[in-house]
């Protein structure tokens, strides 16, 4: 017995239907795993050895775990804070500094560096002031600090803001009535709830500031030992050896999908 | 020894608000009833200090926690007064032991579960102890949640729709404890809800509160026989 026409019909656009949603999953699928592939896969682990052994790479990995670790004491040290401060507050001015706050996620980095550079830098706002003090920080350390937390803050910003935002209001209400005053309620209940959500976004913000490049480049240089980072050495390496700039590259991508992989299990818990 | 009170005289922005309540310890559990919007969560929230009324005064067992005219408004957690919300009661990082004991932090670090032990058993709840509040029935968190509301000896105690939030077979069980526990308590208990069960098993009085004022109070029989508005009509056939 032969199926009716209107089911064979169906049969066909269902086949045709899978065909389409595979061609275009698998053209995207394929343009992010080549290049990855092509980084694990075009140099012998020893021509990968051999490019780690390169003189610039000690001091620009011990560079990069201090300087963004800087950066991430700073994002949450002064970011938690900032979350739960617009999360209380009410009113448009506040809606606003939520959305400027979020403003580096979208800024190109050129843009970013030349931002920091009016900022900072010595024709800048507090160029004169910090003048006056003796600090220049443009082509210096804490620049790169400086830079890595305007590019990464946002991402934990934005998971501190969404993870006390979903605290229920009653919840806070029920630990004051119990006579916890509110920096109590902050660390007893806030924090302890919402640290699942704070580590993922810690997570992501530090994985972005490992990453950062141009505003580095544009407002800390690209000074081997002093102000370049893992990043800027790959393109420093990209011009001589392309194999340290490939070891280099496997080393970030390495430490960026264990981040990943570690935020994805934070957050299910 | 007189009987503690809860006097409220509150005047509010929220839905222009002016209440004018005195409560006894005695006279068992007192119920606010009233249509949506009435004001009735928004006149908890200034009695507890979470929501700023424009006038009035608020005084808990004699001891005044807000008073508009002398400029006195003593921040939410000082004011000793109990509050059991309708959901999202029991901090879930805590088992049941440490929630009861959250309120405790003015006595010694090691009477604290004892205490938290012993206010779990005056409900029936010390087998509860060790658990976490997400393996808990909406039953059995909320006689926790109010065993860990009675826990610190609050001056009064304020309960927003205790059972809104539980389904229709536990409503009857909770309610039923609920009223026989809280007749027992010795301080003034100010009880919201829009149920008619509710307010039955409750109330020693009635409170009913529309567009933000008192415009009934008596038992349920007295409303019963003289219903001074359609609401409370409503409300009586419900």
């Amino acid at each position: 017995m032969s199926a009716p026409p209107t089911a064979r019909r169906a049969a066909g656009v269902g086949v045709a239907w899978s065909l389409l949603l595979g061609a275009l999953s698998g053209f995207l699928l394929l343009l992010i795993l080549l290049p990855i592939a092509g980084l694990l896969f075009t140099a012998s682990p020893r021509e990968l050895l051999r490019g780690l052994r390169d003189p610039m790479v000690g001091p620009a990995i011990r560079l990069t775990l201090a300087t963004t670790l800087a950066s991430l004491a700073l994002v949450i040290g002064c970011g938690t804070p900032l979350a739960w401060v617009l999360v209380q507050r009410r009113g448009r001015g506040w809606r606003l500094v939520e959305t400027i706050v979020q403003l580096p996620v979208v800024l190109p980095p050129a843009v970013a560096g030349v931002a920091l550079l009016l900022a900072f830098g010595r024709r800048g706002l507090l160029g004169p002031a910090l003048g006056g003090l003796g600090i220049g920080l443009p082509f210096t350390r804490a620049a790169v600090v400086l830079a890595e937390t305007f590019v990464a803050a946002p991402f934990y910003l934005q998971a501190a803001i969404a993870a006390f935002r979903r605290l229920s209001p009653e919840l806070v209400l029920v630990a004051r009535t119990l006579g916890a005053s509110p920096p109590r309620v902050f660390f007893t209940v806030a924090l302890p709830i919402s640290k699942g959500a704070l580590a993922g976004g810690a997570a992501m913000s530090w994985a972005r500031a490992l990453g950062e490049f141009g505003a580095t480049l544009m407002f800390a240089g690209n000074l081997s030992g002093r102000t370049q980072t893992l990043p800027l050495a790959i393109y420093t390496a990209l011009e001589s050896d392309l194999r340290t700039a490939q070891s280099l590259s496997i080393v970030l991508v390495a430490v960026a999908f264990a981040l990943l992989v570690a935020m994805r299990v934070g957050t299910r818990t | 020894m007189s009987a503690s009170t809860l006097e409220i005289e509150l005047r509010g922005s929220v839905g222009a608000l002016t209440i004018d309540l005195a409560l006894s310890a005695s006279a068992g559990p007192t119920v606010i009833v009233g249509p949506n919007g009435a004001g009735k969560t928004s006149l908890l929230m200034m009695i507890l200090g979470a929501l700023p009324p424009v006038g009035g005064r608020v005084a808990v067992d004699g001891v005044v926690v807000f008073d508009r005219a002398r400029g006195l408004d003593l921040p939410v957690e000082q004011r000793g007064i109990g509050f059991l919300p309708q959901r999202d009661t029991l901090f879930p990082h805590l088992d049941v032991l440490e929630n009861v004991g959250y309120g405790m932090a003015a006595w010694p670090r090691a009477e604290r579960p004892g205490r938290a032990l012993v206010a779990l058993r005056e409900l029936g709840a010390e087998g509860l102890a060790a658990r976490r509040p997400e393996g808990l029935s909406g039953g059995e968190a909320q006689r926790v949640a109010l065993a860990r509301a009675l826990a610190p000896a609050p001056r009064a105690l304020l309960l927003d729709e205790p059972l809104a939030a539980l389904d229709v077979g536990l409503r009857r069980e909770v309610r039923s404890f609920l009223a026989a526990h809280l007749r027992r308590l010795a301080i003034p208990t100010l009880v919201v809800t829009h149920d008619r069960a509710d307010a039955e098993a409750f109330a020693a009085e009635i409170v009913v509160v529309e567009a933000g004022s008192i415009v009934q109070r008596g038992r349920l029989a007295e409303l019963a026989a003289r219903p001074a508005t359609d609401f409370v009509r409503q409300f009586l056939v419900a």
